[in-house]
């Protein structure tokens, strides 16, 4: 449950990886395809060497995603629901992975972030993407 | 046995030999307690746990960080054997602690986020996944003695 202070306060640190996208979204999935290389069976259409095309590119959709359901996080539902729709239908991402991502974008705001992602921005971020990633896995089953 | 390349052993030794264990620890339980307020049900003897600025100063969280911190010393010390190392240790956290093993799970992540915070580029996704290893092992050594 986001009080409104940890709303506000996610909407801010999300506006900010906005000219970023590409970077901070392509770093947290190198993050996780190296951390986690089970990730890796999911993007075997996409070449996922470091800083490639690609990756900055899927990163950025990632990023920007997010970002968009940052601003209004009471619409979440409806803000995700074309990717609802993708994931359950098309992608089939086993949702035990969303959990792997999440953590590898805390991790990428952690390094970039230093002391600055203290641990109650940390808490805030954390309830804020174990949301998206349920509701990005509602339409599953 | 686990097998850790060279980087790997470089990597951890790197790490720790920097960390400053009082810090850390503080730093990385206090987070735990914040972060994932449920695991304060092994410290109702804490104290004052009401607010993450409490959390921070109280000096039973201080104390038992570097507890902690010099218990993973005891793996950082000995990676070729941290299974044999933990074994005392694991008995005691299913025995007599009773702690669910997920939460070391959920300290470990939160020792992560300290890391990466502390070194940010340096930090990067190869020191990462070396870093996640040593404490996947760790996490898997203190669950081997719960029946």
């Amino acid at each position: 449950m986001l009080t409104q202070q940890e709303k506000e306060l996610i909407a801010q640190i999300w506006e900010k990886m906005i000219p970023v996208a590409p970077e901070i979204g392509s770093e947290s999935l190198l993050r996780m395809m190296t951390t986690f290389p089970g990730t890796k069976t999911y993007f075997s259409h996409l070449d996922i060497s470091p800083g490639s095309p690609q990756m900055l590119s899927h990163g950025k959709k990632i990023i920007l995603a997010i970002a968009e359901c940052s601003k209004d996080i009471s619409s979440m539902m409806d803000t995700l629901a074309p990717l609802q729709t993708l994931h359950a239908y098309k992608l089939k991402i086993d949702p035990c992975n969303f959990k792997l991502l999440s953590h590898c974008l805390i991790v990428t705001l952690a390094a970039h972030m230093g002391d600055a992602f203290d641990p109650i921005v940390h808490a805030a971020m954390d309830k804020f993407l174990s949301a998206f990633a349920a509701v990005l896995a509602e339409k599953y089953r | 046995m686990v097998a850790w390349t060279d980087f790997e052993r470089e990597t951890i030794k790197s790490i720790f030999g920097k960390l400053d264990y009082d810090d850390v620890g503080l730093a990385a339980l206090c987070r735990c307690l914040v972060v994932y307020p449920w695991t304060q049900r092994y410290f109702g003897n804490f104290g004052n746990l009401y607010n993450a600025d409490a959390i921070r100063a109280n000096p039973m969280v201080a104390a038992h960080g570097k507890v902690v911190l010099n218990g993973l010393d005891k793996a950082v010390k000995n990676m070729d054997d941290i299974k044999g190392t933990y074994s005392e240790l694991s008995v005691l956290h299913s025995e007599k602690l009773r702690v669910d093993p997920d939460n070391f799970r959920l300290l470990a992540d939160c020792l992560t986020i300290v890391v990466a915070a502390r070194m940010g580029a340096d930090f990067t996704a190869e020191v990462q996944a070396a870093f996640q290893k040593f404490l996947a092992v760790v996490v898997s050594s203190l669950c081997r003695q719960y029946h």
